[in-house]
């Protein structure tokens, strides 16, 4: 069990001709991921990496032709709310965006589009899922991660397989790591995770790794505190930056006095999260 | 990226909403000649990037275009809160009898954008939504339907507006929200819009802040602007695709992925050092933008020692290897370097590093601890 992605994982990359498609999809089929098909409109009928992966011009066909029940999208920011939405009229049951720099006012109507929907998505600007073992969806390198009872989900890229890497160096091993995004509109939320996690007969505790900006933790603090049975440890990034400041990420910015750090810090231990004060730490707070 | 008064002001009075007449000048004479253009009494506005303006003192009412003139003047000799005044805004002034706050705004957690209202016009609207929210009259825009004319009406009956402006209201609530769209904005704000003494709705002062990430869409916008709210470093940072940071204190970082970089200052601090910057060369990055990142963080002489954290995923350790190598032969310097690599490429990446005298440290915790004692050493 996991949560999200597993062996049953049929996988459609948008975007697979793509320098950044291909290279990832690679990684992907390595990995054991069912790659079972590509998009990139105008190339359908091709096939790439060594023939081993067919391309289509549009999700519906890939979906149609292969069963694919989950998507992955590559495609620049300008044409991703569109790949999106073209993955969600296919009737996807989960979309992982992994690209950066979609603009705001897109992704509010993507959003508030898919609000109407049953379809789940992940990211965008995230690094997407990983179930140790079984399957990798996105582009978290697969061998800093061994397969465990540990979910973790988390806001950040680089910051989340630093996070993965202390685990295994210390026999620690996840279930499913999720990445949401460093985007201020999102697809799921730690909410949504937190509570998968908690249903998850294979994860037993869940580290959340959080970063300054929104109120997204505070949030989940505050259903960890109603709804969690299992234990929670934390990470919040950005504890030293100044206020008004995009600090990279999109959604990472402290406004008028709110994402501060240090109100996610204190709402999270009220709710009996411990937290660390730096990544290393967080393997010797598990139980 | 913020537009100024006048840029922001222009815009609203494309999509129909009315302004002040006047023009923006950058010389005293020109500003003279424009209160000469529209006779009576004109207010002279800086226009600089930051809030206070009218405490600092830029901005004066003036009876004639003679006293425009020096007034200009002065206020183009100014620096406000560190920046240059190098524009003036000349409007007509305008005769206030009341003044209304009126914006949009994403609004993150509903996912929608947000119209605001408030009868407490004029002044910080952050304070008055602190102190007495209730004042703020707030009605959620569904992005796929856009706003309708009804919820411009409950807006101007939730600020008690008198019935006789709701008409031309709602066609400033339209015209406010067709801005906010057109332009990819993140802040819309007309703040104050006034009722003027001949009974006019007026918008008097306007704002808008677009969305960076939307701006290969709008090379009109980009062209607007302005250089002087950015260090030199970070403009330069910008165009080699990094994202860079200027901050107090005296450790250079330099780091993949932006909660990395995050959680690379934050430990910096833990062991008792101050970050230099917020450095990210984001994913994937090239020697040649590497070499740039290191260029740029030893540019800052206040850096004493610089701390290199790369966790390879996309990122190859043998390319940051390559750049780091580049720009040392680029630059001569003194500075400790502490450099952590970690996954892809990461042990070619050490080899090539070999000769280059940098301090290793095989964790974070280790990496800063080193970081801190070389900054204090040197």
């Amino acid at each position: 069990m996991s949560i999200l992605v597993d062996k049953n994982t049929r996988l459609v990359v948008q975007g697979i001709t793509g320098n950044e498609g291909l290279f990832h999809t690679q990684g992907m089929l390595s990995y054991g991921t069912s790659v079972v098909a590509g998009t990139r409109p105008g190339k359908g009928g091709e096939w790439v990496l060594d023939g081993k992966i067919p391309v289509f011009d549009s999700v519906k066909i890939a979906v149609e032709a292969t069963g694919a029940n989950t998507s992955v999208i590559f495609v620049p920011a300008r044409n991703a709310a569109d790949a999106i939405l073209e993955s969600v009229d296919a009737g996807v049951s989960l979309i992982v965006c992994i690209t950066e720099g979609i603009p705001v006012q897109d992704m509010m109507k993507v959003r508030n589009y898919l609000d109407q929907k049953s379809v789940r998505l992940v990211g965008p600007n995230c690094p997407g899922l990983l179930t140790p073992g079984e399957c990798k969806v996105g582009i978290i390198p697969g061998d800093i991660s061994i397969s465990g009872n540990v979910g973790v989900v988390s806001r950040s890229g680089t910051l989340t397989y630093e996070v993965l890497y202390a685990l295994k160096l210390l026999g620690r091993g996840v279930s499913t790591c999720v990445g949401i995004g460093g985007d201020p509109i999102n697809g799921t939320n730690f909410i949504d995770c937190l509570k998968l996690f908690e249903e998850d007969p294979r994860t037993d505790q869940v580290v959340l790794i959080g970063e300054i900006g929104g109120t997204d933790e505070e949030k989940a603090a505050e259903f960890i505190s109603d709804h969690m049975t299992k234990p929670v440890v934390a990470f919040i990034a950005g504890q030293t930056a100044p206020p008004g400041k995009r600090m990279g990420h999109a959604g990472a910015i402290v406004e008028g006095g709110s994402g501060l750090a240090s109100d996610k810090i204190k709402a999270l231990q009220s709710a009996g999260v411990r937290v660390a004060k730096h990544p290393e730490e967080i393997p010797s707070l598990l139980s | 990226m913020k537009l100024h008064e006048y840029q922001s002001k222009q815009i609203f009075a494309k999509y129909g909403v009315p302004i002040p007449k006047g023009r923006v000048a950058a010389t005293a004479i020109e500003a003279g000649e424009i209160a000469a253009e529209l006779g009576g009494r004109v207010v002279i506005k800086s226009q600089v990037l930051v809030g206070g303006r009218g405490k600092a003192g830029g901005i004066r009412l003036a009876k004639n275009p003679r006293e425009t003139e020096e007034l200009a003047a002065q206020i183009l000799s100014m620096e406000i809160k560190g920046l240059p005044v190098r524009k003036v805004l000349i409007d007509e002034a305008a005769q206030i009898d009341k003044e209304i706050y009126f914006g949009i705004t994403n609004d993150r957690a509903a996912r929608k954008p947000v119209m605001m209202a408030s009868a407490a016009g004029g002044v910080d609207i952050e304070e008055v939504a602190r102190v007495t929210p209730e004042k703020i009259i707030k009605v959620h825009i569904d992005p796929l339907l856009g706003l309708h004319d009804y919820q411009t009406w409950d807006i101007a009956a939730g600020i008690d507006l008198p019935r006789d402006h709701w008409r031309a209201f709602g066609q400033i609530a339209h015209g406010l929200w067709n801005a906010y769209v057109a332009c990819d904005a993140t802040l819309a704000e007309i703040n104050p819009l006034v009722i003027t003494a001949d009974n006019r709705l007026l918008g008097v002062d306007g704002k808008m802040v677009i969305d960076d990430n939307a701006l290969f869409r709008h090379p009109d916008l980009v062209e607007m602007r302005d250089l002087d709210v950015e260090a030199p470093s970070e403009i330069e940072a910008r165009k080699y695709g990094l994202t860079y940071i200027k901050l107090d204190g005296n450790i250079g970082c330099m780091v993949n992925g932006a909660g990395l970089a995050m959680t690379t200052m934050d430990i910096i601090k833990l062991f008792g050092g101050e970050p230099a910057n917020f450095l990210d060369i984001g994913g994937g990055a090239s020697a040649d933008k590497v070499s740039a990142a290191l260029r740029i963080i030893l540019s800052d002489p206040s850096v004493k020692a610089v701390l290199l954290n790369v966790f390879g995923g996309i990122t190859r350790g043998d390319e940051v290897a390559r750049g780091i190598l580049s720009a040392l032969n680029d630059v001569k310097t003194g500075v400790p370097m502490v450099i952590r690599l970690v996954g892809t490429n990461a042990e070619e990446g050490r080899q090539i590093l070999a000769d280059a005298e940098m301090i290793t440290a095989e964790t974070l915790v280790q990496a800063a601890q080193k970081a801190v004692a070389a900054a204090k050493t040197n």
